[in-house]
């Protein structure tokens, strides 16, 4: 064997500095979802609709003198102009008045539901999944068997017992309407609680109740986010069916659905009448979904590049 | 397999007494009685007609009564039409409403299926983008402002289509394009998806590398796995379709059981509200079961729980 001198070894220069180098910026989970959720075109182009959706619901019905319930019947169908922008209906109320105080309505039956059955669904689910075993069993028995029910038969039962109004419609959708969430979240927490971390969580003598809403239900977030995303516009076009067949909040208030439903017997002579609250229906539809979408996409690290 | 079956029916009956059971007491709980109209009746009158339907014993017993005749597929007399009796109502305008919903189903079915595969096998050109603004068009009209829009411009402007009723195969268009519009934006949007993933998979590799040929892949491996999830779909589609002719045959005058169930909502005829919900609630819940049963033989994958093994 040959001999090889010391001299031919020489240490190379460590560049512990280089190899510790991060190239890219630390990023946080949820700063990683909101860079590439803008990113998605669709999804920012809904959410600036929703934004400015919302403005409108507000301030809305303050840009016109016109009030949504005043009935003025020298002028009624009356097409848009300068006076009335969008023009009047049948009894001579203002349509632009109306339409962005129906906003405020529907918008709030969307997310008034939505935000209950968020809030019953996450209990369900949540201590569903973290107790597990019999209470588990007999919970989800309890969801299968009322999430059989027709969801659109039970609201429209309610509905016509209860009476029409805004309480009991919000009422109605959320009966049965929280069982998705809640199954959403289970499924999450079954997957989470095996985690070591709420193992560690555990030993350290947290309660069950600390595990599950600092632990469980914050690692849970982009599914429920995405669910309730997606669950405000079906109630919204609940409100719309419902409206239809004569079971929406009654008069003088206005929502989108009642509007619509209005317009539709008038189409032929007055389309206005139907064109604004249809086209608001069907873009704050078309917003929460591609925003629902956008989400699912953006927490999902499967899709990122 | 037959274990499986037996329990999802048992969870059936159970769901069907849930909701007969709600619907008997909420009807009772409904304001008015069922004779209160515009005008008072006499005394007399009432307590005949109380007695002749029943509506004088306690309420077990009328309860105990309407699950035996339910059982028996007696849904009642109809308090504001004399002498029609609920099934009448079934018989009568089930028919024309299960035609008008198969039409749709078809149409949502294969037209979904189309343009999803389309979409996919596109991805990311101009054909995909068209299907999916179609198909999110499709899911953000709600279908009574799609079914007035088609009637105005198809039927009263461009005169292609016979405007309403229900008479010929021509009458039938609209009313199951509108129908089927929503569930076909929903099939589309899911067989998309479940397209892309399956193309993405391993053995779709191997069959390139084997050397079949692009329509070979698609028809053989890749749609029969893909359509699935469409498959699983098909329970709460049928829910769909049938909700949305309430609305649908009101709007073009069809004499279907929506249009009666839509009727009797207006005019708070309880019996019928309570028997029409019913009826539907039993064809829906049979329907999921048989969807569900059917997946179980199409996927291989799919053991159903309390299944043989080997099965």
């Amino acid at each position: 064997m040959q001999q090889i001198p010391k001299e031919m070894f020489q240490p190379a220069a460590a560049e512990l500095g280089e190899a510790e180098k991060i190239s890219r910026p630390s990023l946080s989970y949820w700063k990683d979802v909101a860079i590439r959720f803008r990113k998605n075109k669709l999804a920012m182009f809904g959410l600036v609709l929703l934004v400015l959706l919302v403005f409108m619901a507000i301030f809305g019905p303050h840009m016109t003198k016109y009030d949504y319930a005043t009935n003025d019947l020298m002028n009624t169908n009356q097409p848009p102009s300068s006076k009335h922008w969008f023009g009047t209906d049948d009894l001579g109320r203002d349509v632009f008045a109306r339409t962005w105080y129906g906003a405020r309505i529907s918008l709030f039956i969307g997310l008034a539901a939505a935000l209950i059955d968020l809030l019953i669904g996450v209990l369900w689910g949540g201590i569903s999944g973290l107790r597990g075993g019999r209470t588990d069993e007999v919970m989800m028995r309890i969801a299968d068997i009322l999430w059989a029910v027709p969801y659109l038969l039970l609201v429209i039962i309610l509905m016509v017992v209860l009476g029409q109004g805004l309480g009991t419609m919000i009422l109605a959708m959320t009966i049965t309407g929280w069982i998705n969430m809640a199954r959403i979240v289970r499924g999450q927490v079954l997957q989470l609680k095996s985690q070591e971390y709420v193992l560690a969580s555990q030993t350290l003598g947290a309660s069950t109740s600390r595990i599950m809403f600092k632990h469980l239900i914050p690692n849970a977030m982009g599914p429920i986010l995405v669910t309730l995303t997606l669950s405000i516009p079906s109630a919204i076009f609940t409100e719309a069916f419902l409206s239809y067949l004569g079971l929406g909040v009654p008069q003088p208030l206005a929502s989108w659905g009642t509007m619509a439903s209005d317009g539709v017997q008038a189409m032929q002579y007055y389309p206005w009448r139907l064109f604004f609250p249809a086209t608001f229906i069907c873009l704050t539809i078309f917003a929460f979904n591609v925003v629902g979408d956008g989400l699912r996409d953006a927490l999902d690290p499967r899709l990122r590049k | 397999m037959l274990r499986y079956i037996g329990r999802r029916l048992l969870y059936m009956l159970l769901s069907l007494f849930l909701i007969i059971t709600a619907t008997f007491f909420l009807m009772r709980a409904a304001p008015g009685g069922p004779f209160s109209g515009e005008k008072k009746l006499p005394p007399e009158i009432e307590k005949n007609l109380n007695e002749y339907y029943g509506l004088d014993r306690p309420w077990y017993s009328q309860y105990f009564d309407y699950l035996v005749s339910v059982a028996k597929w007696d849904f009642g007399p109809s308090f504001k039409y004399k002498g029609q009796t609920v099934n009448d109502l079934i018989s009568d305008g089930f028919p024309v409403s299960f035609f008008l919903g198969m039409e749709a189903l078809l149409i949502a079915v294969s037209i979904g299926i189309l343009l999803g595969i389309i979409a996919a096998l596109n991805h990311n050109k101009w054909q995909d983008y068209g299907a999916m603004v179609f198909a999110v068009l499709g899911i953000s009209v709600p279908s009574f402002i799609m079914a007035s829009v088609l009637q105005y411009f198809l039927a009263i402007k461009l005169h292609l289509f016979p405007v309403a009723r229900w008479e010929s195969l021509q009458h039938t268009v609209l009313p199951a394009l509108a129908l089927a519009a929503t569930p076909m934006a929903f099939i589309a949007r899911l067989t998309r998806s479940s397209m892309l993933e399956v193309l993405s998979n391993d053995y779709i590799r191997t069959a390139k590398a084997k050397g079949l040929s692009r329509g070979q892949i698609t028809v053989k491996h890749a749609i029969r796995n893909a359509l699935l999830p469409v498959v699983t779909y098909l329970g709460p589609l049928s829910a769909g379709i049938l909700t949305g002719s309430f609305v649908i045959e009101k709007i073009f005058g069809i004499p279907g059981l929506g249009s009666h169930f839509v009727l009797s909502i207006s005019n708070r005829d309880y019996t019928v509200i309570m028997g029409v919900t019913v009826f539907y609630s039993i064809l829906l819940l049979a329907s999921v079961l048989l969807v569900d049963i059917a997946y179980g033989f199409i996927d291989p994958r799919i053991k159903l729980a309390g299944g043989k093994k080997g099965e």
